[in-house]
């Protein structure tokens, strides 16, 4: 088993958690893990991104090469393509359909999704309305987004979930619940896109 | 039950093993510290600066816990921010020289700040264990430049340490710490941004080891650096060269694998071992020479050449340090390959992809960049009162014809892209001051340096200093959002002394101004930089306001 994962979004979007929740799953599976993160200048609302590698075999480079990602996890739809040539021909785009707007030339948004479209395996979804839906807070989009790639993960649906469980633990029943709805409200709606 | 010293997780008494077995998912400079932790340090000395800061914020949030869950646990650890990066190395010098083993940590621009301490440390030599680690930022994601820090090493003919993975980091401070005290030196420990800012599971010690007890130098006048001592001291420094050699040989890490093809060769440095072996095919039978520490070892390359090798690939993160030194140590008839040659980029971090071509693999197939994406550049955040200071600077800046500002190292550095273009100059810490001070004497007018409270007393009050000795004709505006912001908020030395500070310095108090940046602000403001630009002397305008990052975790603190 082996897969390469692209985190991306804007700095401050919360892209870590994602990797955390996976990270904290894949030990627990006892597979190979590396974590290439962005820490600095870039998260003042830059863009940033994180690589992600898990293996069942022992894993060298910490980075992905061009080509080589099974999968990007995007917080944000234009920063999903900015990764576009790390992705592997037959890899997966999971991400928000919502821009994040603090520059003053984002391109056309029907554009942007129409070049996500434009990838044979990608899921598009408004994370921050189905978080909404779900009861959960806006902060918690970002586990809908991780909701939505556990079909991608290679890692089973409930032992992604007893991951978030534990990572949320320490902050009380009731966030480990509402995160929890926010990942099956991504897993639900992925599973009936596929 | 009882809890993990690392992860805080609670683990049932009576198993042999944590839950964790041990094993923890680390950043690189996570694993530093925790090897540091683990091999008995006693003080960690360090100014904030990417990729080095977690080192320094994991040591005191493990001193945190430690004071709250196991009071009793072990003497304390010092781990209090330094003020700069030489006040830290000569710190840490200082806790080496009574026998305690010491930790300073920086990013690789830090190791010009601390040069003077740092050579001369190489002179002195060290009682207790005293291991520099130098991050160095590649590719430049978040600094001015790409310096190699291995040249530190060279230049002071230390041994250094170049961990290939982020076990290697950890398993290193042990290592490097006993070798320092064995070899009387102090010992440099180099990582890059990807070793840094990585994470992956790290295997830790059950038994860590105890602090050293204290105890004076042997022979005191090693740390009298008169001119006589130096010059033994530099003998013998020199006479220790060929021990730290064979050190570099005997160790165990560096490693060298003679291939079925011998005739090529490969050299790794640090983590390009990773990018080599993440697209190495073992049909391909190179020998292959994986270097994590220094002096080169010189009988590993020797047997290289007697392998056979002919032509030697170098791959090194960072500058072509190797690349240049083995053109000294092998026949001259062997090709050497590399950054140099323009096998590998001249510039910027190795990656999978840059090493796979010099290896001369087809690239995977992939899709095009997408033309439609557009840059993001950082900014400064939303209600961050660095922008309201710029908002009134520029304002009152564009009132005379040929106004200049010069910035400094920060948060506030944004202030040169849009919307606000207010600087006209970034060079490092401190600089501002200093600079406008220079432009004032070439008679520039208004000369301004807008300079942040953390740098400020890093590297800003001695040019000040010069500014008030020469009644230079300068504004210092020192925005001030008491915290070092652009790492993530770390204490800064100053916060709550700056005006004395400055009126110290021997700035007129009367020019020694203080605003709060906030819109509602504005008019006093920049009635106040007026004022201070028509004086005909050295100002200081502090526009105070906490920095909203660090507001917010304090909000929230207070809330519970």
């Amino acid at each position: 088993m082996k897969k390469d994962i692209i985190l991306a979004g804007v700095g401050g979007q919360g892209i870590l958690s994602i990797a955390t929740v996976i990270g904290e799953a894949a030990l627990q599976e006892g597979l190979y893990l590396k974590q290439a993160e962005v820490h600095g200048m870039s998260q003042r609302g830059g863009d940033v991104q994180s690589n992600l590698r898990l293996s069942s075999e022992p894993i060298m480079s910490d980075l992905i090469a061009k080509g080589g990602a099974d999968l990007i996890i995007s917080l944000e739809p234009m920063e999903a393509l900015r990764y576009s040539e790390y992705l592997s021909p037959d890899g997966w785009i999971v991400s928000s359909c919502v821009p994040f707007l603090n520059i003053p030339n984002y391109p056309d948004l029907e554009s942007v999704l129409a070049r996500i479209r434009s990838h044979k395996n990608h899921v598009l979804l408004d994370v921050e309305a189905l978080a909404k839906e779900a009861g959960a807070p806006a902060q918690a989009a970002n586990m809908v987004l991780l909701g939505a790639a556990i079909p991608m993960l290679g890692i089973e649906h409930d032992k992604m979930t007893a991951g978030v469980a534990r990572i949320f633990a320490r902050k009380g029943e009731a966030v480990v619940n509402s995160n929890l709805a926010a990942v099956e409200a991504g897993y639900r709606y992925a599973s009936s896109v596929r | 039950m009882h809890m993990c010293k690392i992860c805080s997780i609670f683990v049932p008494k009576n198993t042999n093993k944590h839950i964790c077995t041990m094993k923890h998912l680390l950043l690189g400079d996570e694993a530093i510290a925790q090897g540091a932790l683990d091999a008995g340090l006693s003080g960690v000395y360090a100014y904030p600066g990417t990729p080095s800061t977690e080192i320094t914020e994991y040591i005191q949030g493990f001193e945190s816990r430690k004071s709250k869950d196991r009071p009793s646990d072990s003497k304390p650890i010092q781990c209090r921010w330094a003020t700069n990066e030489k006040t830290a190395m000569e710190a840490a010098l200082g806790m080496s020289y009574m026998g305690k083993r010491a930790l300073v940590c920086m990013k690789h621009v830090g190791m010009n700040v601390c040069a003077d301490a740092f050579m001369n440390a190489a002179i002195t030599g060290v009682n207790g264990g005293l291991i520099v680690v130098a991050a160095d930022d590649p590719s430049m994601h978040s600094s001015q430049n790409e310096q190699d820090s291995r040249f530190y090493a060279k230049f002071a003919m230390i041994p250094c340490l170049e961990p290939g993975n982020q076990q290697e980091a950890y398993d290193m401070m042990a290592y490097g710490f006993e070798m320092s005290e064995r070899l009387k030196t102090p010992v440099l420990l180099r990582v890059t941004t990807r070793m840094a800012h990585s994470r992956a599971v790290v295997e830790t010690v059950s038994n860590p080891r105890p602090q050293n007890d204290m105890s004076m130098p042997g022979n005191v006048n090693h740390f009298i650096l008169l001119p006589a001592f130096a010059k033994r001291n530099y003998a013998e420094l020199v006479a220790a060269q060929p021990r730290f050699t064979e050190e570099s040989e005997r160790a165990g890490y560096n490693r060298y694998v003679r291939g079925a093809k011998p005739e090529k060769a490969i050299v790794t440095t640090g983590i390009a071992y990773n990018y080599l072996m993440e697209n190495y095919n073992p049909a391909m039978g190179y020998s292959i020479l994986r270097v994590t520490q220094y002096p080169l070892p010189q009988a590993m390359i020797d047997e290289m050449v007697r392998d056979g090798a002919k032509e030697i690939l170098v791959a090194e993160e960072g500058q072509p340090v190797v690349e240049e030194l083995l053109r000294g140590m092998v026949p001259s008839e062997v090709v050497i390959k590399g950054r140099l040659t323009g096998d590998l980029p001249r510039m910027g971090e190795l990656t999978p992809d840059s090493v796979r071509q010099a290896l001369g693999l087809a690239a995977l197939p992939t899709r095009e960049k997408e033309a439609i994406v557009v840059g993001r550049p950082p900014a400064l955040c939303q209600g961050c009162g660095h922008r309201d200071m710029y908002a009134a600077l520029n304002e009152v800046a564009r009132e005379y014809p040929a106004p200049r500002i010069f910035g400094d190292i920060g948060c506030y550095t944004l202030g040169a892209l849009s919307p606000f273009h207010a600087i006209h100059a970034c060079v490092e810490m401190g600089a501002s001051v200093t600079m406008a001070k220079g432009a004032a004497d070439a008679g520039q007018h208004p000369a301004i340096a807008v300079i942040g409270d953390s740098t400020f007393t890093h590297s800003g009050m001695t040019g000040l200093l010069d500014c008030v000795n020469a009644n230079a004709n300068v504004v210092v505006l020192i925005s001030d959002n008491l915290t070092t912001g652009m790492t993530g908020g770390q204490d800064s030395a100053g916060t709550g002394r700056l005006e004395q500070i400055c009126c110290g310095l021997g700035v007129a108090p009367e020019h020694v101004r203080v605003v709060v940046p906030l819109p509602k602000n504005m008019e006093e403001i920049k009635a106040v930089l007026r004022e201070e630009i028509n004086y005909a002397g050295p100002s200081v305008v502090i526009a105070r306001r906490e920095c909203i990052q660090t507001l917010k975790r304090h909000l929230k603190a207070a809330k519970k």
